[in-house]
């Protein structure tokens, strides 16, 4: 047996005691990936074995807590895919205005970049004060740095230029302030966010939602894992929710693919089909480019 | 096989991919460094000028052979085992997402010892490690050569890592590749 393949079976049995020893389970995510991750973290920890990882992190729970951090290497940035945002605003929000009050979640948002970008939309959109936003991640450091609203100084070039190119109407500075090498975001925007801890792995549903954003995520996930999470994305939403994936994820290939029309298949927006006559409705009222899935 | 290219790589690739006949039976995987926000039609644009299939990658997809497949802009593009291809959005590598070594090492260990790896020009060091991860698991390793390359600086990283197999002007490269695909 070569080396890679030994390397296989220890991964997999690092991630069988993590789950039965922790409770977070990544068994179903992209072995690739995961793979790598583990590699950053040994080489980090001068650990030389993935099995000797596994051995200490059973006894050793702070050992384990690094790992984690590891495992969910925050990587976004406020609006990351700027045509999103833009896309969003323009076709979606319309929709949105209708209800009286609105309910978003957004799942899997890491360090809270993206959350408050959306909260930036929808206030420049007069929509913030009668939203609620969940914003989860199943790892608590990084829900830390999303509740704090903390930002290095030197991303924030790039966020402006995101930030215009997504259509934003105001300035960007009036969102945050400026200390030192940081920025802080505003207090105004966190109001309505509530940040909480749920593992879309193992976690169920807990709340009626209007629109759904969870953007690369699916990507580190199999095929049943994506189906899980898709399930209870369809069982959240309200009759014609909306649901926001990443740009390189889609429903096509999965379970929930007939219960959802498609609303761009670029942004990878859609929204979830409720009655017939609510679809004929939806062919009338939404943009030209809607269709239901092939 | 997996080819990385930086700065100059769409031009390079171009004159490569003109070099590999209609029906070849290999996958070509390509990470190539590009703005973030770059749309997907680049691939359209080179496609136009070569005989073989060209696509940007999607999640999960089964890797056929004969079909060139690039890394989505901003993401990286990494190889399962199952030989089937993933993305990730995980850290820069190198400065960059794409990134040639995340390729390189995933496939290393999908492939083994049938893995052809080809850096091409570029302007910083990303390639070299996952070149060295493909050449110690018995596979080939190819640079462009420096002295052809609109920025030199990849391959010559390459070739200080790694003892290459070739370092090759671009037109040998597509030449190199068109004869591993034959019978």
């Amino acid at each position: 047996m070569d080396r890679d393949a030994i390397e296989e079976i220890e991964v997999a049995l690092l991630l069988e005691a993590v789950f039965r020893r922790y409770g977070y389970d990544f068994r179903h995510y992209s072995k690739a990936s995961i793979q790598r991750r583990v590699k950053h973290f040994m080489a980090r920890s001068s650990v030389e074995r993935i099995a000797d990882v596994t051995a200490r992190l059973l006894h050793d729970q702070e050992f384990f807590q690094r790992l984690i951090e590891d495992f969910s290497v925050p990587v976004t940035e406020m609006f990351r895919d700027p045509d999103v945002y833009a896309f969003l605003r323009r076709e979606v929000v319309p929709f949105l205005r209708t209800y009286p009050f609105l309910k978003v979640w957004h799942a899997g948002c890491a360090s809270g970049e993206e959350v408050y970008s959306l909260a930036i939309l929808l206030k420049e959109e007069g929509l913030y004060d009668r939203t609620t936003i969940y914003a989860t991640d199943f790892n608590e450091v990084v829900l830390d740095k999303a509740r704090s609203g903390i930002y290095h100084i030197r991303d924030v070039k790039k966020y402006l230029d995101n930030y215009r190119r997504a259509g934003g109407t105001g300035s960007l500075h009036d969102y945050f302030d400026a200390h030192y090498d940081s920025v802080i975001m505003a207090k105004a925007l966190k109001k309505n966010i509530t940040f909480a801890r749920h593992n879309l792995a193992s976690d169920q549903v807990f709340g009626e939602m209007h629109l759904i954003l969870c953007r690369n995520v699916l990507i580190y996930f199999d095929r049943s894992l994506q189906n899980r999470v898709l399930n209870l994305f369809d069982e959240s939403l309200v009759r014609c929710g909306f649901l926001c994936l990443g740009k390189k994820e889609t429903l096509r290939f999965s379970e929930v693919r007939d219960r959802f029309l498609e609303v761009s298949s670029t942004m990878q927006v859609y929204r979830k089909k409720c009655s017939d006559e609510d679809v004929l409705m939806l062919d009338k009222t939404a943009s030209a480019g809607e269709k239901t899935l092939p | 096989m997996v080819i990385g290219a930086s700065c100059g790589g769409l031009a390079a690739l171009a004159q490569i991919f003109a070099l590999l006949p209609a029906g070849y039976p290999l996958p070509v995987l390509v990470a190539q460094h590009l703005h973030p926000l770059q749309d997907e039609g680049f691939s359209l644009h080179l496609g136009a000028r070569c005989p073989l299939p060209i696509k940007v990658a999607d999640e999960k997809e089964a890797i056929a052979g004969g079909q060139i497949y690039f890394a989505p802009p901003n993401y990286h593009l990494l190889v399962e085992k199952d030989l089937t291809l993933a993305l990730s959005v995980d850290e820069r590598v190198q400065f960059s997402r794409p990134s040639v070594d995340v390729l390189f090492e995933s496939a290393a260990e999908a492939y083994g010892s049938r893995l052809v790896g080809v850096v091409l020009t570029g302007a910083n060091s990303d390639g070299a490690d996952g070149l060295r991860m493909i050449k110690a698991r018995g596979g080939l390793a190819v640079a462009q050569d420096p002295a052809t390359a609109v920025a030199d600086c990849m391959p010559r990283a390459a070739i200080a890592a790694v003892a290459v197999d070739h370092v090759l002007p671009l037109d040998g490269i597509g030449l190199l590749l068109a004869a591993l695909g034959r019978p």
